[in-house]
């Protein structure tokens, strides 16, 4: 063994910033190393990459890679990617940002760029609880969980997101774990290729809020549970992959949506077109 | 309802050659550890098939037990990448000895 000092990935990230800050068995330098990965071997060059996500830990994920990056206010991840795409449409723009951000406060960003087939990828990283804030309950926190906000347990149904955003008409929709990085790595390699909205849920763990809370020791314990409670089945029905764990539900993983349908870009250029013919 | 996912292989894919056991080379990995940056996740010791890694007894300067290759265990590394894969922190990686 050495003791090495440069990681064969560090020339995209910003080395210098690293120890990051997320604590020990945090996923998200685990998403961090699947879009790396992703990006290197998408085919579009580094500097057409842009990642952008709003507030909360997941949010700080773009500032350690070595690109473009912009991290905005609460929520705003996408309507802020949706006009640098539209200023700018050679751009391959990714919003990485957390469960809070993308369908707390920013939920009705998220449909409507669903429902115009934005060409955007969209990646939710899934931890079931607002991390930074000291893991109070949101939309995504299964029914009956402990977070600090619901210390009797959580009464509320939460959002099934691959079925959302396949209801609203995204063009691509997938969901991994963190204990998955090959196939999240492969999907979203895949999703940057799609013409119009892709998007990626991925969980991962929160050991010292969400986890804490319901009973796993560390980010161990939460990996082990994905992995032993997870199946693939790219062909389920979207209305059954609800995520459960409190009732001794499978979670249930795969690319369900792939499919082709006109993107806002492409659809902008042909009315573009036709203006143009009639102006003249 | 939950589905299992059935393989459905043809004929071709299931009829494989034996492997040539003169002809393959277990491949070989060298271990580096940047223990600056190792959090003593212990994602990279349990997830090691081959059970090369163990927690240092030694801290590094933010007072965590980094990652090091157990006695013994120096050419047992198969160069998988699972640890590297899989380490949160950007500590760990592989390179293939020839
Ligand atoms: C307008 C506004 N409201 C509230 C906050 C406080 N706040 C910061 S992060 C966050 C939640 C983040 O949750 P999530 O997106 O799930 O990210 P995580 O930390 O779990 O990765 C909240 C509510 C804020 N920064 N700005
Ligand atoms: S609070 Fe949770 S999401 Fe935030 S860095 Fe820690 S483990 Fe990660
Ligand atoms: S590359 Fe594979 S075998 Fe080698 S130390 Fe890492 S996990 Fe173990
Ligand atoms: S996975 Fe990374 S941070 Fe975790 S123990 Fe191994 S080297 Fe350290
Ligand atoms: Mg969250």
């Amino acid at each position: 063994m050495s003791i090495e000092e440069v990681h064969p990935k560090s020339q995209f990230l910003r080395d210098e910033r690293l120890p990051h800050i997320w604590c020990p068995g945090c996923g998200l330098g685990i998403v961090l190393q699947s879009y790396i990965n992703a990006a290197e071997k998408s085919g579009i060059r580094l500097e057409n990459h842009v990642l952008i996500s709003g507030i909360g830990c997941t949010a700080r994920l773009p500032g350690y890679a070595n690109l473009d990056t912009y991290h905005t206010t609460h929520g705003r991840g996408i309507p802020f990617a949706t006009g640098m795409k539209i200023a700018n449409p050679d751009l391959k723009v990714t919003v990485i940002s957390g469960d809070g951000d993308l369908f707390n406060i920013g939920g009705n960003h998220f449909i409507h760029a669903a429902r115009r087939n934005m060409d955007l990828l969209v990646v939710c990283v899934n931890n079931f609880n607002y991390g930074m804030t000291g893991g109070q309950h949101g939309s995504t926190t299964p029914p009956s969980s402990l977070s600090s906000s619901t210390p009797y347990g959580n009464i509320e149904q939460s959002f099934n997101l691959p079925y959302l955003a396949a209801a609203i008409g995204a063009s691509y929709v997938a969901r991994w774990t963190v204990m998955h990085p090959r196939q999240f790595t492969k999907s979203l390699s895949k999703a940057m290729d799609i013409r119009g909205f892709a998007f990626v849920e991925v969980l991962s763990p929160c050991p010292p809020n969400f986890g804490k809370f319901n009973g796993f020791s560390d980010g161990f314990a939460e990996m082990e549970f994905y992995r032993k409670n997870s199946v693939v089945d790219n062909e389920a029905k979207l209305e059954d992959v609800s995520i459960d764990p409190h009732h001794g539900k499978q979670i249930i993983l795969g690319e369900f949506v792939n499919k082709r349908r006109p993107s806002f870009i492409e659809l902008e250029r042909e009315v573009n077109r036709r203006a143009m013919v009639v102006e003249k | 309802m939950i589905k299992e996912n059935k393989p459905n292989l043809s004929q071709d894919e299931i009829w494989r050659e034996p492997v040539n056991l003169a002809l393959f080379r277990k491949p070989q990995g060298k271990v580096h550890v940047i223990a600056e940056r190792c959090k003593e996740c212990n994602y990279c010791t349990n997830y090691c098939p081959n059970e090369v890694l163990e927690r240092s007894t030694n801290t590094n300067s933010h007072g965590y037990h980094y990652v090091q290759v157990k006695a013994g265990k120096e050419s047992s590394c198969v160069n998988c990448g699972m640890c590297q894969t899989i380490c949160p922190d950007f500590a760990i990686f592989v390179t293939e000895v020839q």
